[in-house]
């Protein structure tokens, strides 16, 4: 036995008064859970205390919290693990973030989290006509969608999506990663129409600001933000969605210029980013009207020498022979009759199989 | 130390004060730069997104260049991005010997290979764990006394932890404050040292960008800090040079400095700021040069703005 201090956020909506932080100690052995420690507070201290739970063993994904900072599971979450990554000594404990709070470390996932999975159509819907008996599937097929498949729906990368937080409205890491779900099973129907839908809306895929934290907050390993790169990738390469959010043009243009160049040119992809993988972009309307809302910054930056108008027309390049081997290199990789996706959490590491 | 030294793209175009300022500095620090410059870009996150093969391949290609740099302790890189997207190639590269092989296969038509076993260390890291602090505080000369510096890291260098080797011996993603410190500077904490500059969506949705920038600005803004310090060039373009766009959609004024890390080092080790480029800064780094008033006179920022 040890004993070990909370400190947990409360809130009751119904008494009026603003969240507050209350210490309780408990006394468990290191390796039981924060989820545990909770309930003892609850069931000796004070009753009100508000936690949702189920099955204690990291599989219903009802516990989800902030513990010290962190989105991660109340259950899944060894005491003397969070007393050692905290801030003071003391763990502490509060609801997850983008969502509002019903009570105390209880939020609202129905007003956010299920909303955003229905937004996705999260069901298969089968290619016609539907087989007398089973469809047949190549294993691969399944095995490729086994990481999206590992979601327990219990917010934890929605807590903490820094797209969400100042967009509410992005459809978020969780629903995404359910989106690809269907989009990478080949028994569904409707891929085009999926992947068309999530890369025109203004908070769809290409609203996801690639800042990780999604893959770091999911204790199932599910990545939500590669599956989100995957869904751009099938809109963008392989359906050709030339979407209204610049997505598809912006990684074209990003991924032509290195090929011609060995090395980025920024004076480059911003227009070609609005107005098309092309060096005549820039002097399209959309391009056009892009730079000169962008005028303040770049006149200042013109002003302090920043971005000299040499940089602007005469591009840092890589010698000859160096773009050469590039270009070969994308010659080789893109020429392949099929991707070649190598995913640690499928395929695993070396290391794992000795 | 000698180091295979990858600049990036970005620190030779829109931000030539970082390569610039590193390249003042790293004689200071006895550090001697052998450039990569047959590498290519890293990809950014962005290349991966296309064709992951792609983007392993590109920078397999790096990796063995950097190899072959003769004498070289390590690579080492000044870009959160340029880190944040070649480990993850890395990783890949790193875990299987099957994958590896393939990719090797497409370097062999121009005699490179990429063996395992390469460090790839941000200038950040280098300091910290190459150097050491206590080695960096006995070379400054003009200790950032009185200046509050709020750190930001850049998604890409802190994140996913395990990939970029955060842990209880090396918490990376406290480095920064502790540089700050060993500089003589006081660390200001605020809510945004750890979160996303909105960069990568700019030309995708740019509201939801530039609020990401505006408000980490104005949260170190009211935490008091003077001036932000960031490893990344990426974020230094969201932060500094998109910051007058970012104040109208957060509506409110900024005026928060910017900072690349070798000019915060370099202040700290005697370089004049002019010599950093710290004119070339869109936002006036005044709070900065006030600090050193003896050097004001050689900052040859224009008055217009700011
Ligand atoms: S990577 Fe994208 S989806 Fe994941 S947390 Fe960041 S913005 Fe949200
Ligand atoms: S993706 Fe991971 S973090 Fe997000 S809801 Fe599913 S299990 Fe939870
Ligand atoms: S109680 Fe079910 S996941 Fe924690």
């Amino acid at each position: 036995m040890a004993e070990f201090t909370l400190r947990l956020r409360r809130y009751d909506p119904e008494s009026g008064d603003a969240a507050y932080w209350e210490e309780h100690t408990i006394d468990l052995e290191p390796h039981r859970s924060v989820l545990e420690g909770i309930l003892q507070a609850k069931n000796r201290d004070d009753g009100s205390i508000g936690i949702r739970c189920s099955c204690r063993a990291a599989i219903c994904g009802s516990c989800g919290v902030r513990i010290n900072g962190r989105p991660d599971l109340a259950c899944h979450t060894h005491l003397d693990h969070a007393k050692k990554h905290s801030s003071d000594g003391v763990i502490e404990v509060e609801p997850m973030g983008n969502m509002p709070v019903i009570k105390d470390l209880i939020v609202d996932m129905e007003a956010v989290h299920w909303k955003k999975i229905r937004r996705v159509t999260p069901w298969l819907i089968p290619k016609q006509p539907v087989p007398e008996r089973e469809y047949v599937v190549p294993r691969e097929a399944m095995v490729d969608v086994t990481q999206s498949m590992a979601c327990i729906q219990c917010g934890a990368c929605v807590s903490d999506c820094l797209s969400m937080e100042v967009d509410p409205e992005f459809i978020g890491p969780a629903a995404l990663a359910k989106a690809y779900r269907f989009v990478g099973d080949p028994r569904d129907d409707q891929h085009f129409e999926r992947l068309q839908d999530l890369a025109e809306d203004p908070h769809g895929i290409y609203d996801c600001t690639h800042c990780f934290q999604c893959i770091d907050a999911c204790p199932k390993g599910v990545a939500p933000m590669s599956q989100i790169m995957r869904l751009r990738r099938l809109a963008g390469n392989d359906f050709a969605i030339e979407d209204r959010n610049n997505g598809e043009r912006h990684e074209a243009a990003f991924v032509s210029l290195v090929k011609q160049y060995g090395l980025l040119n920024e004076a480059e992809l911003l227009p070609r980013s609005y107005g098309g993988d092309t060096p005549l972009a820039k002097f399209k309307p959309s391009a056009a009207a892009e730079l000169t809302s962008s005028l303040p910054a770049i006149a200042k930056a013109l002003l302090r020498r920043k971005v000299t108008p040499a940089a602007v027309f005469k591009p840092h390049k890589l010698a000859p022979a160096d773009r050469a081997e590039v270009k070969r290199i994308y010659e080789t990789v893109e020429g392949r009759d099929e991707r070649v996706e190598f995913n640690i959490y499928i395929s695993g590491r070396d290391e794992d199989l000795t | 130390m000698k180091v295979a030294y990858w600049p990036g793209c970005v620190s030779r175009g829109f931000t030539p004060e970082l390569h610039g300022s590193m390249a003042k500095i790293a004689p200071l620090l006895d550090i001697e730069l052998v450039a990569l410059d047959r590498a290519s870009c890293c990809g950014a996150g962005v290349i991966a997104e296309h064709n992951p093969e792609l983007a392993d391949t590109l920078n397999a290609r790096t990796f063995a260049l950097a190899q072959q740099a003769e004498g070289t302790a390590l690579m080492m890189n000044i870009c959160s991005t340029c880190q944040g997207a070649q480990s993850e190639c890395q990783e890949r590269l790193d875990a299987s010997a099957e994958y590896r092989a393939k990719i090797n296969e497409t370097l062999a038509a121009d005699g490179l290979t990429y063996e395992t076993g390469l460090s790839n260390k941000n200038f950040l890291w280098l300091l910290v764990e190459e150097m050491g602090l206590d080695e960096l505080r006995s070379r400054v000369v003009r200790p950032l006394t009185d200046l509050r510096v709020g750190p930001f890291y850049g998604c890409y260098i802190v994140r996913p932890v395990t990939r970029l080797g955060i842990d209880d011996a090396h918490p990376r993603d406290a480095y920064l404050g502790q540089v700050i410190e060993a500089l003589g500077g006081t660390v200001t904490d605020y809510a945004g040292a750890h979160k996303c500059c909105g960069f990568p969506i700019i030309t995708m949705n740019k509201d939801a960008s530039l609020k990401q920038a505006g408000r980490h600005l104005g949260d170190a803004v009211d935490a008091g800090a003077d001036c932000l310090v960031t490893p990344c060039p990426l974020c230094h373009l969201n932060l500094d040079l998109q910051q007058p766009l970012a104040e109208r959609v957060v509506g409110r004024d900024l005026g928060m400095p910017v900072l690349h890390l070798p000019q915060l080092v370099g202040l700290a080790l005697g370089v004049s700021p002019s010599e950093l480029g710290l004119q070339r800064h869109v936002v006036k780094p005044t709070s900065v040069i006030d600090w050193t008033t003896s050097v004001v006179g050689e900052v040859g920022a224009p008055s217009a703005g700011g």
